[in-house]
């Protein structure tokens, strides 16, 4: 590294989605010296295609579009003057506080006396006979074409997987214009929101539960797909086969957290099914087993905007905490207060499973601390 | 195919005002977006082919984590065409299995 | 033929008017009121902020299923654009001697103007009878969910929830 310049900071976020900038704010206001790295060239992560509007407590952003939101944040990110590293890629982390980054294909190093990794979540995918071919995407990858691109993956899309995200892209597709043929998922009944499934039902949509993809087939492209029926053992039914045409086949099949930094800053990890795989160990200041080095957001456990940003501020909070930036008292009093509105998020049939998955996270982490 | 109109988000407000070339091909793009959204608005959906079998490969995460839309760019291979931005003037290839560095 | 939300996203009369969003039906022959469709517990408030009246109780835990209090419910239609499901209508069952109007959010293009005629839609999507537009707001304060009101059979008005979409081919593009 001899020859590479050192960039110094005293708060570095990685991911510039809800989790970070609510981390980088939070950070900034205490005066913190914040700076925010993201690969993607635009800052905003998923909510600069999230055109609907979000659920969720009104004081708290209810009703407005995740678009809105986004561009109220940034906002704050430019006022607040924190440093912004956009279209830069972080390629390691050494010794638990150098970040390696890279921009225009030219590396640097940068020294963080925090680092708070909001690095989000990837789509899962789904393999079938033919889902390799161009026009098989992620529905997620799909609604940043049409919301984000502004362009159209396919005149018929088939959507596999009725969980929010599916049938909440089912429907942005309509909005942009595309014809969606049917909405399927293996499982013998709807996972998503009931509101979001009788939009796509109003709509003539069919939710086909109980019907998985068999194989997609296409010359060079998807040109059709064949939809079979499933019983509940998830074997195919024979005969029960439904040849559909369609050009594209968009998949939203769950979130895994993108957690390669934590990984290689040796952090340790658990595997919490409910929270989407491997997460790293942490504790209610969101302080992974490595010291200064924090998660928030889906990289800290699969879940929601809303929940992503009390995570940010909760992880900056105790970051600035830890750097003498905020006094013990008034750290404890504004996690409290994030921690309370986290309880109203995370409790009821949708919430509860996510509640019990943080929960054990945090008693991973305890019996961690006690055998060190 | 380029969404001119959206009920939430009002008219395209970009202009396809430069030019790029995809194997010896002109097409136009707007200014910023990335280089898989001027090939798909184009009708190109096979950006690279596999190393062993030649399987067509296209747009599939959209967030440059599967390398699936990987293409040669001004001479560089293995590109991630979804996160890159594009440029006036840039030369794009398909490109077969790992492709090659021409610099 | 599968039934219920869980299973179609389609509700069934009975879990309808189970719902404490629901009006009774004895409150909804006498006029305008608003049909609250949210049958699950998750995080969720902005229509009890839309009620000038206090007709939408939500209250605490925040998961709560929204409550309509049906007497103090005018029927106004303020509450249908703020819902972030899409899952508040406006229903009124004394529009004419023999038709009852429908009131529903729309987020699609090319959108309706007052006057056409057109294919009213249930829960499922499927057409069923024909109405006739009568309004068509987008107000700001709707931030681009349009409402529009169209006038129905008076027996079509527990069941029209939308309607049949433009041809995609008219999208400009």
């Amino acid at each position: 590294m001899g020859s590479m310049s050192m960039l110094t900071t005293d708060v570095a976020v990685v991911g510039a989605g809800p989790a970070g900038l609510y981390a980088a704010i939070e950070a900034a206001k205490a005066g913190a010296k914040t700076t925010i790295i993201n690969e993607y060239v635009e800052p905003g992560g998923q909510l600069t295609k999230q055109i609907h509007k979000f659920f969720g407590s009104k004081e708290h952003a209810a009703g407005v579009r995740g678009i809105d939101i986004s561009a109220k944040l940034l906002g704050s990110i430019d006022e607040l003057k924190v440093e912004k590293r956009m279209g830069t890629l972080v390629w390691s982390i050494f010794h638990s506080n150098i970040l390696a980054i890279a921009h225009n294909g030219k590396s640097e190093m940068l020294r963080a006396n925090k680092i708070i990794l909001a690095t989000g979540a990837s789509e899962n995918a789904f393999a079938f006979p033919g889902w390799t071919l161009p026009g098989v995407m992620g529905a997620g990858a799909a609604q940043t074409l049409i919301n984000l691109q502004r362009i159209l993956p396919g005149n018929r899309v088939l959507m596999v997987g009725a969980g929010n995200v599916g049938l909440i892209v089912a429907f942005q597709l309509l909005q942009a214009g595309s014809e969606v043929v049917a909405v399927v998922d293996a499982l013998p009944y709807i996972s998503g929101y009931c509101v979001h499934s009788a939009k796509i039902a109003r709509a003539g949509i069919p939710i086909l539960t109980s019907h998985t993809v068999k194989k997609a087939y296409g010359e060079i492209s998807v040109e059709g797909v064949m939809v079979v029926k499933v019983d509940n053992q998830c074997k195919p039914i024979p005969k029960s086969e439904q040849d559909m045409k369609v050009d594209t086949i968009c998949i939203a099949v769950g979130l895994t957290p993108l957690v390669e930094l934590a990984w290689l800053a040796n952090c340790r990890f658990t595997w919490v099914a409910s929270l989407g795989g491997y997460v790293p160990l942490y504790d209610d200041k969101m302080e992974t087993t490595v010291k200064g080095i924090y998660v928030a957001g889906d990289a800290a456990g699969i879940e929601e905007a809303s929940t992503a940003m009390e995570e940010g501020s909760i992880a900056a909070i105790s970051a600035v905490e830890s750097l003498g930036l905020m006094t013990q008292q008034r750290a404890y009093a504004l996690r409290a207060e994030a921690y309370e509105r986290l309880r109203s998020f995370r409790i009821g049939p949708f919430g509860k499973l996510r509640d019990q998955g943080k929960q054990f996270i945090w008693r991973e982490r305890q019996k961690y601390a006690e055998r060190i | 195919m380029r969404i001119k109109v959206h009920p939430v988000l009002g008219p395209l407000k970009g202009k396809a005002t430069i030019e790029i070339e995809v194997d010896g091909r002109r097409i136009s793009a707007i200014p910023g977006e990335m280089i898989s959204s001027a090939l798909i608005a184009a009708g190109i959906k096979v950006f690279r082919t596999t190393h062993k079998k030649g399987e067509p490969r296209g747009y599939f995460c959209g967030i440059g984590q599967c390398t699936d839309c990987m293409m040669t760019v001004d001479n560089i291979p293995s590109v991630r065409t979804c996160i890159t931005p594009v440029s006036k003037g840039m030369k794009i290839k398909t490109q077969y299995g790992h492709g090659k560095w021409e610099v | 033929m599968q039934r219920g939300f869980k299973l179609t996203g389609v509700l069934t009369d009975a879990e309808l008017h189970r719902l404490p969003g629901a009006p009774s039906v004895e409150r909804a022959a006498k006029g305008p009121v608003a049909v609250i469709e949210c049958a699950e517990e998750f995080p969720c408030d902005p229509c009890e902020y839309s009620c000038a009246y206090g007709a939408i109780i939500v209250g605490q835990p925040i998961i709560n299923l929204p409550c309509l209090d049906e007497d103090s419910c005018t029927g106004c239609g303020k509450c249908i654009a703020q819902c972030p499901g899409f899952a508040i209508f406006v229903m009124n069952l004394n529009y004419s001697k023999k038709e009852a109007t429908v009131s529903f959010p729309y987020e699609f293009l090319p959108t309706y103007k007052a006057g056409e005629v057109v294919n009213a839609v249930n829960r499922s999507g499927k057409v069923i009878t024909k109405g006739k537009v009568v309004d068509v707001k987008n107000l700001t304060n709707q931030d681009r969910t349009v409402v529009i009101t169209i006038a129905v059979p008076k027996e079509f008005g527990w069941d029209v929830r939308g309607i049949e979409r433009k041809e995609v081919k008219a999208y400009d593009r």
